[in-house]
């Protein structure tokens, strides 16, 4: 039996798992579509990753990370909660060391973090607009009729490329939508697409950043082949797509499990089995009235049993509850 | 005569405490909270800066109440703020509000000036009762922040979470009720008594952090989403730039009564913004610079959208992080700020300085210094 450590990542869009053994190795991953049921994406892949190992393996430690690390921790059982810019900036530097640029564009938020020596110095996250992330392309693939796995390899054969307005994703959906009715050629513009989604994201998101080699893209848009070259050629650098760039939150969950159980060795994995997967679990919710801020306060329950409150702001309801 | 004021803070406590022993009957607005926001949001232009609306927000609040004077502050150059007080009355008239608006503005040299204002809200009260009640009014402000400080200090090393909020919340009452200045030095023995019983996790080493910015959204948890609250359980002690005491004293004494560090801190921004350019743009940077050179491992800068003065400001931080090596993050804030979003940015800036601090310790152990 190997002991392994397991990180989940759940995005908006995709929920990801890495299985990792003692040495860092990668066993298993998985990218999962979240359509917005966290839950039933994080049990469905811990069904997934129990069937496909039975009881070879043992966990010794899990991390969670993404927007819903809380809830996966609270379903799963994590011993460590991290979130995802130290998660990717981890899994990173364990793959390339020498890494001074990370580029991570995502379904519904970008990002840009910069190290030095190993260690993040500065990072930023798109604030204002999701014009250059992969919910974008995604529509915008769709209105095309193309498949989203072809979209970059199409966007390659361009030979001359439209302009299209990237600084905000309802305009540039409307110019593309021009450029279309003019008659256009689709793989011209897709290549638009693509610069100016690259242009957009280092306009808005790496402004005042100084971008140094080596460069590596992940996140799910990172298997966008148009993108990786329009970066190339904005940038004038070589970008590096690691082996695993859609599951690298996942893994840098991992390898942050690893570590903290490294480092606290007499601590036991809080890790709640793969039953876990079997257990009922339901979120609710209900508006506080004890004062004019009405906080949403959200519940859920295991097996019918209250297991963590959030969502106020005074801590009424979650601070003995607190995960 | 029911004189209502915008909240800013704790900010609420000594200017209640100073009218009320001018014997004038105060409504301090409802704390901000969501419904405030909405209000303000839904009756002010887009395009204002967050404490324009939120104060409208406390304004309607407290009128509802039957508050039927509002004391506000003016203000001098480039920030818009100077304005806000008569784009305000507008709002509020057009709305269908009757009241009367007194608005004081900073002493451009004319200390007497306020002073005059001050009389007339009060009734023609005398120089000698102002100054009485004012007494009282500063030693609770001074109490106010000196319990921000310890409250920023102990957060992030209790071991029970919450314990220090709780002291905290229950001294804020017990501030607020203190009728004497005898009494209050009570209640200060008290509280600090009850901070230092409060349990300490000897394994949780804290990172310290500089919150720089714009005055308004420093001074107001509810606009900066608790900031110094979400820094303090992420593990780090918070020094604000900006304290209410020291604010009036830079700003609304006369200048011979002016502490002298103040222009001394403001001539470290010299190299970056050599002149003033509104609000605290200027002083956000010597800030900054300040708090490098105190050994702080990092800074956090907020301002409300739209804010010329921190926008300057904002634009010469990358330069002054490089050359001073202090990490800086900027948080815009407006209504439209998702807290989860802020709380994903704030637990990595936190993990930044932790890994920074720990490699530079690293570095010292194998050089032997």
């Amino acid at each position: 039996m190997t002991g392994c450590y397991l990180g989940i990542d759940v995005g908006s869009v995709s929920t990801n798992f890495a299985l990792i053994d003692e040495n860092g190795n990668l066993l298993k991953k998985l990218y999962l579509r979240t359509a917005g049921r966290p839950i039933e994406a994080i049990t469905n892949g811990l069904k997934m990753i129990q069937e496909s190992f039975e009881d070879d393996i043992k966990i010794m430690g899990v991390g969670t990370t993404g927007s819903g690390r809380k809830l996966a921790a609270v379903i799963v059982g994590a011993d460590v909660i991290k979130n995802e810019i130290t998660a990717h900036a981890v899994a990173c530097i364990t793959e390339y060391p020498d890494t001074r640029t990370i580029l991570e564009i995502g379904g519904q938020d970008s990002k840009i973090i910069i190290l030095r020596d190993g260690v993040v110095v500065d990072f930023a996250m798109n604030t204002v607009c999701a014009a250059g992330t992969g919910s974008f392309l995604d529509r915008q693939a769709q209105r095309l009729g193309i498949p989203i796995e072809r979209f970059g390899d199409i966007a390659l054969m361009s030979q001359n490329p439209t302009r299209i307005a990237g600084r905000c994703a309802v305009f540039a959906e409307s110019d593309m939508i021009h450029k279309q009715q003019m008659g256009y050629k689709v793989e011209d513009i897709l290549k638009g697409l693509c610069q100016a989604l690259v242009r957009n994201y280092l306009a808005n998101v790496a402004k005042g950043k100084e971008i140094k080699s080596p460069v590596v893209f992940q996140g799910g848009v990172a298997a966008n082949t148009g993108i990786k070259r329009a970066f190339e050629e904005e940038l004038g650098m070589e970008i590096i797509i690691p082996r695993y760039f859609d599951v690298m939150g996942a893994l840098g969950a991992a390898i942050l499990a690893k570590k903290f159980m490294a480092q606290n060795k007499r601590a036991k994995t809080k890790f709640a089995g793969f039953e876990a997967a079997f257990r009922e679990h339901t979120a609710g919710s209900f508006e506080c009235q004890g004062c004019p801020n009405l906080c949403e306060v959200v519940q859920i329950y295991v097996d019918g049993k209250l297991v963590a409150r959030w969502g106020d702001r005074c801590g009424r309801w979650s601070a003995d509850m607190a995960v | 005569m029911k004189v209502t004021f915008p909240h800013m803070g704790n900010l609420y406590i000594p200017v209640k405490t100073f009218f009320e022993n001018l014997g004038v009957e105060v409504i301090v607005p409802p704390p901000c909270s969501k419904k405030t926001l909405e209000l303000g949001v839904k009756y002010s232009p887009e395009f204002a800066c967050l404490p324009l609306k939120i104060n409208i927000g406390n304004f309607i609040e407290a009128l509802e109440m039957g508050a039927d004077t509002i004391v506000m502050a003016g203000g001098i150059g480039p920030c818009r703020f100077g304005y806000y007080s008569e784009v305000q009355r507008e709002i509020l008239r057009d709305l269908g509000y009757k009241f009367n608006m007194i608005v004081l503005d900073p002493p451009q040299g004319h200390f007497m000036d306020l002073v005059k204002k001050l009389l007339a809200i009060t009734n023609k009260k005398s120089f000698r009762q102002i100054s009485l009640a004012g007494r009282l009014a500063w030693a609770k402000a001074l109490l106010l922040d000196e319990l921000d400080k310890m409250a920023s200090a102990i957060r992030p090393v209790e071991l029970n979470r919450g314990e220090t909020d709780a002291i905290y919340k229950n001294a804020l009452e017990q501030i607020s009720k203190a009728e004497s200045e005898q009494e209050l030095l009570g209640v200060r023995r008290e509280i600090l008594e009850r901070m230092a019983e409060i349990k300490k996790d000897p394994d949780k080493l804290p990172v310290k952090i500089g919150l720089v910015g714009e005055i308004y959204t420093v001074l107001e948890p509810f606009v900066n989403l608790f900031v110094e609250r979400q820094l303090g359980e992420l593990g780090a002690a918070v020094e604000r730039s900006i304290y209410i005491t020291e604010w009036v004293r830079e700003n609304l004494l006369p200048s011979f009564l002016k502490p002298k560090e103040h222009g001394q801190v403001l001539k470290l921004a010299e190299p970056y913004i050599r002149c003033f350019v509104g609000g605290h743009g200027q002083e956000s940077i010597a800030q900054i610079v300040k708090y490098s050179r105190e050994g702080f491992d990092g800074v956090i800068h907020l301002l409300p959208f739209t804010c010329m003065p921190e926008i300057v400001a904002k634009s010469t931080i990358p330069s002054v992080a490089r050359i001073h090596s202090i990490p800086v993050m900027t948080l815009v804030l407006d209504e439209h700020s998702a807290e989860a979003g802020v709380r994903t940015r704030l637990e990595a800036f936190v993990d930044l300085i932790r890994q920074k601090k720990e490699e530079k310790s690293c570095d010292r152990v194998l050089s032997g210094n």
